[in-house]
């Protein structure tokens, strides 16, 4: 049998998910077997490839480049997983949403800045007005909340994915876990 | 009445129950480990029957009851859990998570909140209706609690303990719809506040992180529920 | 007071009334009295002084003669009908009635139009006739006539067997037996009962209860210590928001007269029945509206609904069994006590007795008060009463019901107007408020506008209601942007079932039925905001909501 072709992205979070897919160990060997990591932060893999069977998104739609993204990975995927609260819920990167980004922007490169204070224009993908769930943009088929899920619920949802079955996530699980 | 008057023999969920006249289907529910998710009700205080969550079908009655105002009755067909029960409950506590800001990664009630809970319990992996994130605020002025309204979600437990129990009504509701929050005295800071004794019931009934002792971390904030019942039960000793 | 005594006020009152030959009735109700009628009525005074026609002229200020929107009017011995009168219109008219010549035509309002013609008049009987602030043609007009009858001669019991046997429903929207409700509280037990006056009109584009207030407050007075007596209460409160001043200087008035005469206080007619009332003014929540928040309102607490069971029949205010009744119910109770509850049965249809009071408004020729009988066809009351739409603009809907209600269009025009036919048709009969809207108006930004409406005045206690209304005004939003998708529509029916059936109060569970009744009958419009981007009515669109 073919194996299946997986993918991970990192979007507005704070790569904990990942960490945390990570630490599920030795197991990762198990997976290796059944299954190609064809893109992730954790690869060398540039461009988000086509006919990808599994994609694991972490983190919150918070700029241009993450919505112009997750549509890309909408398109190329069969089963897009949203990983984590950030990716679930906005969690702590939707904190900024009570505010304007003009707000968020001063705060960050100016107010909290010693050096050379000054909003960039150019390197840095413009912010959305919020940052938000990932499904409020594309259509997501299995939700992980957790911050982060940890290991052996990223296991089991993964393994339960390549099988090709639909994992019970909510038993595993919960907002904040 | 005669004695055997007030008892009232029923069912929820096909099973026979008795129960005084006087008790609620919940209360029933609870005695004999039924589960029927509730945010606003708490033993020892009053019910108010905001949070609808303790829907549940009689039959007969074409509107659904809230369990936790309902008294028993004779005969009554009471079911406490099915698909469309299922589905409003968790429209609810969807509802709930939409309306203010919940982050739970990094609040202090983190695991031990009961909204927490029930997103859990009623399997909710994700809210599908939009989040408002409105702009709430946090009140630190009193020297050993703080409210955050981010986290509160209207349930008046705090309003109910502070009125009927510690006597000092300090709490209130002000506002409308949308915009209704709880407030302390006449909408002042905590800290100003004349009427709060610190006694912190307030903060131990909160179902949420929205009331918390100063200095607690993340996950660090356990309630205690264990005085009202006490407390209810001595007072009920003394008037009686 | 006795029998004797009020027939004796009614009889000095009809002597002087007929001692001048000529009436000249002056509409001072609230829409007339923006339209200057004060000014008319006192120029028309002095006028008729200057002239030396006192002996054989009076002018008066009378209340609501129902169509509003020809004020400001006055009538001219019950059968000439002036319009659109200004004060410098009153030489004209005082010239025509001097002279013994014919109406002045440019301000004759023809009354043998369908408007006046299909009407029946049995709450309104004495509006735009007495003078609302003179007790004395309150009494001349039979008032008090019926209290004293059912004091003297009937038994509560009896009382409450006439109402049951008229087949009166409340007016206040639900349509409960108001015999029933009578009996229950009549058989509560309790220390203390109460009767509370339900005048917090709070519809959107409906002014019965004002103007009954406003151009008959005895009427309602009478009505509520008929129910008192029923019931066993001895002491009232009306609850009248604080929006309607006129009606609130009226009451009091009314109060005030009717315990000078004994008709209200101690004792009252020499019986051992006691009954006081008082003013309770509402500061402006549509959901006091709601009897439990209502009663908590009287009580000096935040206006918010509670559960029931119990009802407030049971246990109402300050735990007390408490009937609650709206103004247009009890303004019904002296006239079904004077002619017996089969009189009234007799008018209307099967299942909904009597008549009902509309306020016209939106898209029609003529916009005011009505009353008409029950079971009159929707396409009467828009295309005859209503005198249709102007403009020559096409119907499109008919919205019933106010916030609560529903939209109801064109196929629905021949359908009776009574409680079942409107609910089978997914609108409600409500508080009488009757909407008329032409093909300028887009029925989703209808819908939107009412779940503003109910999202504003949600009182916040539950969860379905506080945040559901607020996610179903944001859906229509994004539709009435033209910027939703398929997916918000699911939503929002989604949304509409889940406020409907559990939240606490009325004003929660009927909020979707604006939206719910424009799904049913306007599917079209939606589908084409959100698929094609288009708004027919050419209301919507992204430039107009910002």
């Amino acid at each position: 049998m073919a194996k299946k072709r997986m993918a991970t992205v990192w979007l507005d979070g704070c790569s904990g998910c990942h960490m945390s897919f990570l630490d599920i160990d030795e197991r990762l060997l198990t997976l290796a077997e059944i299954a190609d990591l064809v893109y992730s932060p954790l690869v060398d893999a540039k461009v988000f490839p086509e006919n990808v069977d599994v994609t694991l998104v972490e983190g919150a739609v918070s700029s241009e480049e993450d919505l112009h993204k997750i549509q890309m990975v909408r398109e190329r995927t069969t089963v897009l997983v949203s990983l984590g609260d950030c990716a679930v819920t906005a969690n702590v990167p939707g904190m900024r949403n009570p505010f304007s980004t003009k707000a968020v922007y001063e705060r960050a490169y100016r107010e909290n800045v010693t050096l050379n204070p000054g909003v960039p224009n150019e390197g840095v993908p413009r912010l959305l007005p919020q940052a938000r769930p990932i499904h409020e943009f594309v259509t997501v088929d299995v939700f992980v909340p957790g911050c982060p899920p940890s290991a052996d619920t990223i296991f089991y949802v993964v393994s339960e994915l390549l099988a090709g079955r639909t994992p019970q996530v909510g038993s595993h699980t919960r907002f904040g876990a | 009445m005669t004695a055997s008057a007030n008892v009232k023999t029923f069912q929820i969920n096909g099973r026979d129950y008795s129960a005084r006249a006087e008790e609620t289907i919940l209360e029933v529910a609870r005695q004999n480990g039924i589960f029927i998710p509730r945010l606003c009700e708490l033993e020892g205080l009053s019910t108010v029957g905001a949070c609808r969550l303790c829907l549940v079908e009689v039959k007969g009655s074409n509107r659904l009851l809230a369990s936790c105002v309902t008294r028993v009755e004779e005969g009554m067909e009471v079911t406490t859990n099915s698909e469309r029960l299922e589905r409003y409950r968790r429209g609810i506590v969807e509802l709930l998570f939409t309306e203010r800001n919940h982050v739970c990664s990094v609040c202090v009630s983190n695991g031990h909140c009961e909204l927490q809970f029930l997103s859990q319990k009623l399997d909710i992996t994700h809210i599908h209706y939009p989040y408002r994130f409105p702009k709430a605020e946090v009140d630190a002025s009193h020297g050993r609690f703080v409210i955050d309204h981010n986290r509160c979600i209207l349930c008046n437990r705090c309003v109910r303990v502070c009125d009927e129990i510690e006597g000092a009504h300090t709490w209130d509701v002000m506002g409308r719809g949308i915009d209704a929050r709880v407030i302390t005295d006449l909408n002042q800071p905590w800290g100003t506040s004349d009427t709060c004794t610190s006694c912190g019931k307030c903060v131990h009934v909160c179902p949420t992180g929205a009331l918390f002792e100063k200095g607690r971390s993340v996950a660090e904030m356990e309630k205690r529920r264990n005085f009202l019942p006490y407390l209810q039960l001595m007072r009920g000793d003394q008037n009686g | 007071m006795t029998r004797e005594e009020l027939e004796q006020i009614a009889n000095t009152e009809r002597q002087s009334q007929a001692s001048t030959a000529q009436k000249l009735n002056v509409c001072v109700a609230a829409g007339c009295l923006s339209c200057q009628s004060q000014t008319v009525k006192e120029v028309l005074e002095k006028g008729v002084a200057r002239r030396g026609l006192g002996e054989r002229c009076a002018v008066k200020g009378v209340g609501c003669m129902g169509l509003c929107s020809e004020g400001a009017l006055v009538s001219v011995d019950q059968n000439i009908l002036y319009k659109r009168v200004l004060p410098a219109d009153a030489t004209d008219m005082l010239d025509a009635l001097e002279a013994g010549r014919p109406p002045v035509e440019r301000l004759v309002c023809p009354t043998n139009t369908p408007f006046f013609q299909r009407q029946k008049k049995i709450v309104l009987e004495n509006s735009g006739v007495i003078d609302p602030e003179r007790i004395e043609e309150y009494i001349a007009a039979c008032g008090y006539t019926a209290l004293v009858e059912a004091l003297t001669e009937l038994t509560p019991a009896e009382v409450i067997e006439q109402v049951t046997r008229s087949g009166l429903r409340g007016r206040g929207g639900a349509g409960y037996p108001t015999g029933l409700k009578w009996s229950t509280v009549a058989k509560a037990v309790g220390t203390q009962k109460f009767v509370i006056c339900n005048a917090d009109e709070g519809d959107p584009g409906a002014f019965m209860d004002r103007s009954v207030l406003e151009s008959d407050p005895h009427r309602v007075l009478e009505g509520m210590l008929i129910a008192a007596y029923a019931v066993g209460a001895s002491e009232g409160y009306i609850y009248v928001r604080a929006e309607y001043p006129l009606a609130i200087k009226r009451l009091k008035i009314a109060i005030r007269q009717a315990e000078k005469l004994g008709l209200l206080g101690s004792n009252i007619c020499g019986t051992r029945f006691n009954f006081r009332v008082d003013l309770r003014l509402g500061a402006g929540a549509f959901v006091c509206g709601e009897e439990t928040a209502l009663i908590a309102s009287i009580e000096g607490k935040r206006g918010a609904p509670r559960p029931r069971p119990p009802y407030p029949a049971m246990e109402g205010l300050l735990g007390e069994p408490t009937l609650i009744n709206n103004v247009e119910t009890f303004a019904n109770i002296p006239p079904i006590l004077r002619n017996g509850g089969e009189w009234f049965a007799a008018i209307g249809t099967e299942k909904s007795k009597g008549t009902k009071v509309f306020a016209l408004a939106g898209r029609v020729q003529n916009t005011g008060l009505v009353e008409v009988p029950m079971g009159i066809t929707l396409r009467e009351m828009v295309f005859q009463i209503g005198g249709g739409v102007p403009d020559g603009k096409n119907f499109k809907a008919v919205q019933t019901g106010g916030p609560s209600g529903g939209c109801l269009p064109a196929e629905c025009l021949d359908m009776p107007v009574d409680y079942e036919s409107l609910a089978r048709a997914g609108s409600i009969m409500g508080s009488g408020g009757m909407i008329i809207m032409d093909e300028t108006s887009c029925m989703v930004d209808v819908a939107k506008y009412f779940m503003d409406f109910c999202m504003t005045e949600s009182c916040g206690k539950c969860v379905p209601c506080r945040v559901g209304t607020y996610q179903m005004h944001r859906l229509l939003e994004t539709i009435t942007q033209l910027q939703a998708a398929p997916k918000d529509l699911a939503l929002l029916e989604e949304l509409c079932d889940l406020v409907k059936h559990t939240s606490l109060c009325g004003l929660g569970q009927s909020a979707p039925n604006p939206v719910l009744s424009t799904l049913r009958y306007f599917a079209e419009e939606y589908k084409a905001h959100i698929e094609r981007n288009q708004c027919v009515a050419g209301v919507c669109g992204q430039e107009v909501h910002v």
